[in-house]
């Protein structure tokens, strides 16, 4: 049983090697692909958060409006916000495993081949 | 003394006592068998990074299901409506921030704290200290408000009503939840944590098909039906504003709620800490997204549990219940089920404060340990990890004597702020300082100190002068304030709730702060980039 912990540091490259790694073209697509898809999506779904928040805080008489039974636009909004975070979860799973994790992998072993 | 008197109408505490007991055993042999391989530092703080990304997704949920949300989210919505859903709402959404801005990059870039990502490319000793005191104010606030939570359980799901007895309920609570800190570690605490999600998200499932069963799985009838028990109020139960609409202020209340629940999550120590137990950030993504999942469905639950309450039971009688609207979800399960049933609900209720408090209680003594002793104190320099160990384990029961002994002393007092506060600490002084550190090439040590001090100072002060502290209005009915402190009013903030204010401001410091330094350090930002990015050279999992 081998309870050492592992210790990264014995093969970790020196900073110049981090720098040309930051500027090299993979990890340039590899952030712009990240960011691309991350910050505008967390924009979305603050925005999409916040209008509900805003309706239901100042627009009560549209928000008690009843759709059907006693099913309010309210609640149907509020479950449409779990919905949303629903989707938003699979999408990123999804864009993750496709975009992201490819090209993670692919430069996580150059670094770590080469300083082996 | 009679100490089991009748808790609940109906309830049979020793039945309660019976089930619960049933948990602590089972749990003793889970963490007893996980504790043989907890040996070295990350064994103790991390688990060895050696669970799934399922179980530590299930541990998460575990985690944030915290009594408050569970009790508190149903009783809210079976006494105010739709107003209790709401929070759920936010705290759900909150999720997407952990998911997509800051979970795998922390794992990738971390090792066991909040106060390895923050410092990683500042000066280590004065980022680590910040990151401590920060984590530690969070986590003793959320302790508190637990401890202070679990007295009122007592009172409700006992019968236990003198202050003593109440108090050694909690002094138990607070030794059970000792033993699974030391002897288990993360490892055993986890394991806690999972058990009792399954239990909680089981029951939970169960009750609400139950709940609807009884309407025709119609929840429009189901709705009329809490509308009927409501009596001449009881449209309003179905829109919002029952509790929050009253006036501009306790609207602009909401709002700044709102957004501290929705930006609190992702900087809450405990809640980061777990993603260390996993061995990949792929399997943080995997956990981020069970953890959305089964949060999900079980807020979905107590939307039908909340309504339900309202319905079986009927808001007077919850409000006249002991331990007012935290009583809806016991007393909807004695309706439905019971005693048994009831038991079985009140033993997870207990089980869900003894595993949050074991969780909060390992991350704070986990960054005492790793960030003030062995970096702060020690500076770096600790030869042998065990000794770090031992004075985490050290200040596991310091915090532990703590909690029990802050946790009798605001039993009984109106504490419900403080998760609030805990949140509003965790959106202010954590996430901006988080995010910067992952995201602004420029941001520095200067910048990392104001934001974290400037949001906690600023959070505090306004939490301190808010009405939730002093200054409410007196009800007439009771004699009593609904403020903390009775009597006196020093008030000048007028929310109860800081986050609209202290959130951007904190923001704008850690701007402030660092465009005043000179420091810049483009080659460790390379460096915590290119790891964070891509997982290179992050921790791998303990082979045993």
């Amino acid at each position: 049983m081998s309870t050492t912990e592992s210790t990264p540091a014995d093969r970790t490259p020196d900073a110049e090697e981090w720098l040309r790694i930051q500027s090299s073209p993979d990890f340039v697509q590899l952030r712009h692909r990240l960011r691309t898809f991350v910050f505008p999506m967390t924009a979305v779904f603050l925005a999409w958060y916040l209008l509900y928040v805003l309706l239901a805080d100042y627009a009560h008489g549209f928000m008690s409006t009843k759709l059907f039974g006693n099913i309010t636009v309210g609640l149907v909004f509020g479950l449409l916000q779990f919905v949303s975070t629903f989707v938003i979860t699979a999408l990123y799973v999804r864009y993750a495993n496709r975009k992201l994790d490819p090209v993670a992998e692919q430069i996580r072993t150059e670094i770590e081949g080469a300083a082996k | 003394m009679r100490v089991l008197a009748q808790g609940v109408e109906g309830s049979n505490p020793t039945l309660n006592i019976a089930i619960f007991a049933g948990f602590v055993v089972i749990t003793l042999i889970v963490v007893l068998r996980a504790s043989r391989n907890t040996k070295t530092a990350a064994d103790y703080y991390a688990a060895g990074r050696a669970f799934t990304g399922p179980q530590n997704g299930i541990a998460i949920s575990g985690d944030y299901l915290s009594a408050a949300s569970f009790l508190g989210i149903a009783g809210a919505i079976a006494v105010n409506g739709y107003d209790g859903f709401l929070y759920s709402i936010g705290f759900l959404v909150a999720w997407l921030v952990a998911l997509l801005l800051v979970a795998e990059l922390l794992r990738n870039t971390g090792k066991y704290t909040m106060g390895d990502v923050l410092s990683f490319r500042m000066r280590q000793r004065p980022v680590r200290a910040a990151a401590s005191i920060s984590t530690l104010a969070v986590s003793f606030f959320y302790l508190l408000a637990q401890m202070a939570g679990a007295g009122g359980l007592v009172a409700l799901l006992l019968g236990i009503s003198s202050k003593g007895g109440q108090a050694a309920v909690i002094a138990v609570v607070g030794v059970l939840m000792i033993v699974y800190v030391l002897v288990g570690g993360m490892k055993g605490t986890t394991w806690v944590q999972i058990i009792k999600a399954v239990l909680l998200i089981l029951g939970a499932a169960a009750m609400t098909v139950w709940v609807l069963g009884k309407y025709g799985f119609n929840l429009s009838s189901l709705l009329q039906g809490a509308v009927d028990k409501a009596g001449k109020t009881g449209e309003a139960l179905l829109g919002p504003g029952k509790q929050y609409g009253a006036t501009g202020t306790s609207k602009l209340d909401f709002f700044s709620l709102g957004l501290a629940l929705v930006l609190g999550t992702a900087g809450l120590p405990h809640v980061l800490m777990r993603f260390y137990t996993v061995p990949t950030a792929k399997e943080a993504r995997r956990s981020v997204v069970w953890a959305i999942g089964l949060i999900g469905v079980f807020y979905l639950f107590t939307l039908v549990l909340g309504y339900g309450a309202g319905a079986l039971v009927g808001p007077t009688k919850i409000n006249a219940a002991p331990g007012g609207v935290n009583s809806a979800a016991p007393l909807l399960a004695q309706a439905l089920g019971g005693p048994v049933l009831l038991g079985f609900i009140a033993a997870v209720a207990f089980a869900t404060i003894l595993a949050v408090v074991a969780g909060l209680t390992i991350t704070a003594s986990a960054s005492f340990a790793h960030d003030i002793y062995a970096n702060v104190i020690k500076k770096g320099q600790v030869d042998d990890k065990q000794q770090e160990v031992r004075v985490a384990r050290i200040t596991a029961v310091v915090i532990g004597v703590v909690a029990v002994g802050g946790g009798i002393i605001a039993n009984g007092q109106n504490v419900a702020f403080l998760v609030a506060l805990a949140f509003a600490v965790a959106a202010s002084a954590n996430l901006p300082t988080i995010l910067f550190s992952l995201f602004w090439k420029r941001f520095n040590t200067s910048g990392a100190l104001w934001s974290i001090y400037g949001g906690l100072a600023i959070t505090i002060l306004l939490i301190v002068f808010s009405p939730a502290v002093s200054g409410k209005p007196v009800n007439p009915k009771t004699g009593k304030s609904l403020s903390m402190i009775q009597g006196v009013d020093f008030h000048w903030f007028p929310l109860d709730n800081p986050g609209l204010v202290s959130i951007p401001l904190s923001f704008l410091l850690g701007i402030v702060g660092t465009l005043i330094s000179k420091e810049r350090n483009d080659a460790k930002y390379a460096e915590m980039e290119v790891r964070a990015l891509t997982g290179a050279g992050a921790e791998q999992a303990v082979a045993h």
